[in-house]
């Protein structure tokens, strides 16, 4: 047998057919370093500090005096109350969650997947899934009312011989969600040691050598660990991918397994993934399209990137009025006078009607808007959309959440939700703590994955050789 | 050979170059060799011989673990330890344990493979002989280096160095081991 195999010449893919170019600047590996580290080592820019300080001011003052207030005095200073005991909290809870999902989706679904345009805006991505889950994971713990006996939720062996009771979905959200942080906080941090030993070669002063070094473990990017390595990356990346589905799916059953109409559905793990992927490719673009100019990384996420994540909120806006048609239609199918009612309500009701119109109008039709070229390519209006569906995604679930507890099957049990100025608190809080984690992950640590966009350019091929150079 | 000596480190300026270098260190019989690069270089492995990595069974071994110590704790929990009945349901089911064994399979296995990436790759080293090299902070940037150690057999800090000039290699330096 001979050798080695005869080099067989494969033929272009016509042009219609090509993928884009992963990486489109036709650049040096070093161009490409010093390019996507500029951010992290030039001066802090104007905008960052307009954008961090009132971040930062409402994770570190509204946040902790919402909470203190909220815990110190009880779970009535919120707005819920009988029949609607699920209230921001949980809206926010869910939201919170969803938006986290299309962080994994792109940075573990699309490895796998091979899509190699992923490359660039994984990092991104996976941080926003990072942040977004420990905004998540705060609204369970203090929606418990009693938050010092948090620690009830795992099982600690005790004299009183206390055990969670593992039949409920409730009790498997606890684990869902921290596993969904412990794992996306993991597959993140690892994607990141290759390029903390890159900030750390190219520090200047001992402290940051030092921070950053004592971070990349004394990564060398030698081959043998880059072998251990790409496997634990594809290990991670298949198991990410399995919470991209698993997380939702709970919090959708958490609902689909109580009695109330609007809720006691099928459809809700898928409905829940879906939606929280819908809402987290919005976020995606809300934090991706001003930062990409900001940062002056057009030339790596370019609008050939932007073009892709519409075509993805564009499948999941589909996926979602499919969603809506299904749900209204199994309500009037099934003949249950409960949940024609509540579906009735949602739209023509004389209180929150403007709930299912807002999940109807922004969350199923506006991302239609992006058949069109012209729309995807103008990237105030894709911002715009992008802004608008989180927004509607978040009606969506106070539609789910509170247009369904609102009016119970007796008249007995029916009332009216006012949220208080301590659900908008605790919110603006964790909105302002996720941007402040955002915009320090965007200051201090690459946001591009630098070696993996240096992986997949041309001159990364070793079979690759330039003309006149001896292999 | 001197026990404060690392080894030979020579300077590639390409992916493919240093692929065909490895080659070469390969055919000549070294056994104690390394190459440096800012990305994972495709093709390396199997020039160096590397036999599949044993994070995947980490990863499984942590994973199985989990599911079926969960499955025993809520056995445990639900049925053994302190059993409550809700709903008439049975005290212990496997669909309503394998929720929750499940998400702790993917947890475990998740930080299995990141543990064994980190335990196979001998991490956290927070020095290595190689750091004295100003030049070696360029391999996290643009530059591939392949090192020939000194414990080899064939190593000889004179003739090694020369055999690594003409293979191509730039900058070719002699590291102490100071650790």
């Amino acid at each position: 047998m001979a050798e080695s195999a005869t080099k067989l010449e494969s033929l272009a893919p016509p042009s219609e057919l090509r993928r884009m170019e992963a990486v489109p600047t036709n650049r040096s590996l070093g161009w490409l370093t010093d390019k996507l580290t500029a951010f992290n080592e030039g001066k802090t820019p104007l905008w960052w500090w307009i954008l961090f300080l009132p971040a930062a001011f409402c994770a570190a003052f509204v946040l902790p005096g919402a909470l203190i207030y909220k815990i110190s005095i009880g779970v009535g200073v919120w707005g819920n109350n009988a029949p609607v005991m699920w209230g921001w909290d949980i809206i926010n809870f869910v939201w919170w969650v969803g938006v986290a999902h299309a962080g994994t989706l792109i940075s573990a679904l699309l490895f796998l997947t091979r899509q190699h345009w992923r490359t660039a805006i994984g990092r991104a991505a996976e941080a926003m899934t990072v942040f977004s889950v420990m905004m998540a994971g705060l609204y369970p713990a203090i929606h418990v009312g009693r938050e010092w006996f948090d620690w009830f939720m795992f099982p600690v062996p005790t004299s009183n011989d206390l055990w969670p009771q593992f039949r409920s979905p409730l009790m498997w959200d606890v684990f869902a969600v921290n596993t969904y942080l412990i794992v996306s906080t993991t597959f993140w941090y690892m994607g990141l040691i290759p390029d903390l030993a890159l900030m750390r070669d190219r520090s200047k002063t001992r402290v940051k050598k030092f921070a950053y070094g004592l971070f990349a473990l004394g990564w060398t990017g030698s081959a043998r660990h880059w072998h251990n390595y790409e496997k634990a990356y594809l290990v991670l990346s298949g198991l990410a991918t399995l919470l991209v589905f698993t997380v939702s799916s709970i919090v959708g059953m958490d609902f689909a397994t109580a009695q109330i109409a609007g809720w006691h559905e099928t459809i809700f793990p898928f409905y829940f993934v879906a939606g929280a992927v819908t809402c987290g490719f919005g976020m995606v673009l809300v934090l991706l399209i001003p930062l990409r100019k900001w940062c002056h990384l057009e030339d790596i996420i370019t609008m050939a990137h932007i073009d892709k994540i519409c075509k993805m909120l564009l499948l999941m806006g589909c996926i979602m009025g499919y969603i809506y048609a299904v749900e209204f239609f199994m309500a009037w199918y099934s003949g249950n006078p409960y949940d024609s009612w509540v579906f009735g309500h949602r739209m023509f009701g004389h209180q929150y009607w403007f709930g299912g119109w807002i999940m109807i109008v922004i969350n199923a039709s506006l991302p239609q808007l992006l058949w069109i070229k012209k729309v995807r390519q103008n990237l105030a209006v894709v911002f715009i959309i992008a802004f608008l569906i989180n927004i509607g995604m978040w009606f969506e679930r106070f539609t789910i959440i509170v247009g369904s507890l609102y009016q119970d099957f007796l008249p007995s049990s029916w009332g009216m939700f006012h949220p208080t100025w301590v659900d908008a608190g605790v919110f603006l809080g964790t909105l302002g703590a996720f941007f402040m984690l955002y915009l320090l992950f965007v200051r201090f640590l690459p946001m591009i994955p630098v070696s993996e966009v240096k992986a997949i350019t041309p001159q990364a091929n070793p079979h690759l050789v330039a003309k006149g150079e001896k292999p | 050979m001197n026990e404060k000596t690392y080894g030979l480190v020579a300077e590639f300026d390409s992916a493919a170059s240093v692929l065909s270098a490895a080659e070469k260190v390969r055919d000549a019989g070294y056994r104690r060799w390394d190459v440096f690069s800012p990305f994972p270089v495709h093709d390396l492995d199997k020039v160096m011989g590397l036999k599949n990595s044993r994070v995947g069974a980490f990863s499984l071994l942590f994973g199985a673990g989990a599911f079926i110590g969960t499955m025993g704790l809520i056995w445990f929990c639900n049925d053994f330890d302190y059993p409550i009945l809700i709903g008439g349901k049975p005290m212990f089911s496997v669909p309503m344990s394998v929720v929750p064994a499940y998400i702790l399979l993917v947890l475990a296995a998740a930080l299995g493979a990141f543990i064994g990436m980190i335990a196979l790759n001998q991490l956290p080293r927070l020095h290595h002989p190689l750091f004295g090299k100003k030049r070696f902070e360029l391999v996290s940037r643009d530059k591939f280096f392949l090192a020939i150690g000194a414990q080899d057999e064939k190593f000889n800090a004179t003739e090694t160095r020369q055999w690594l000039e003409s293979i191509g290699g730039a900058h070719v330096e002699l590291v102490e081991d100071n650790d």
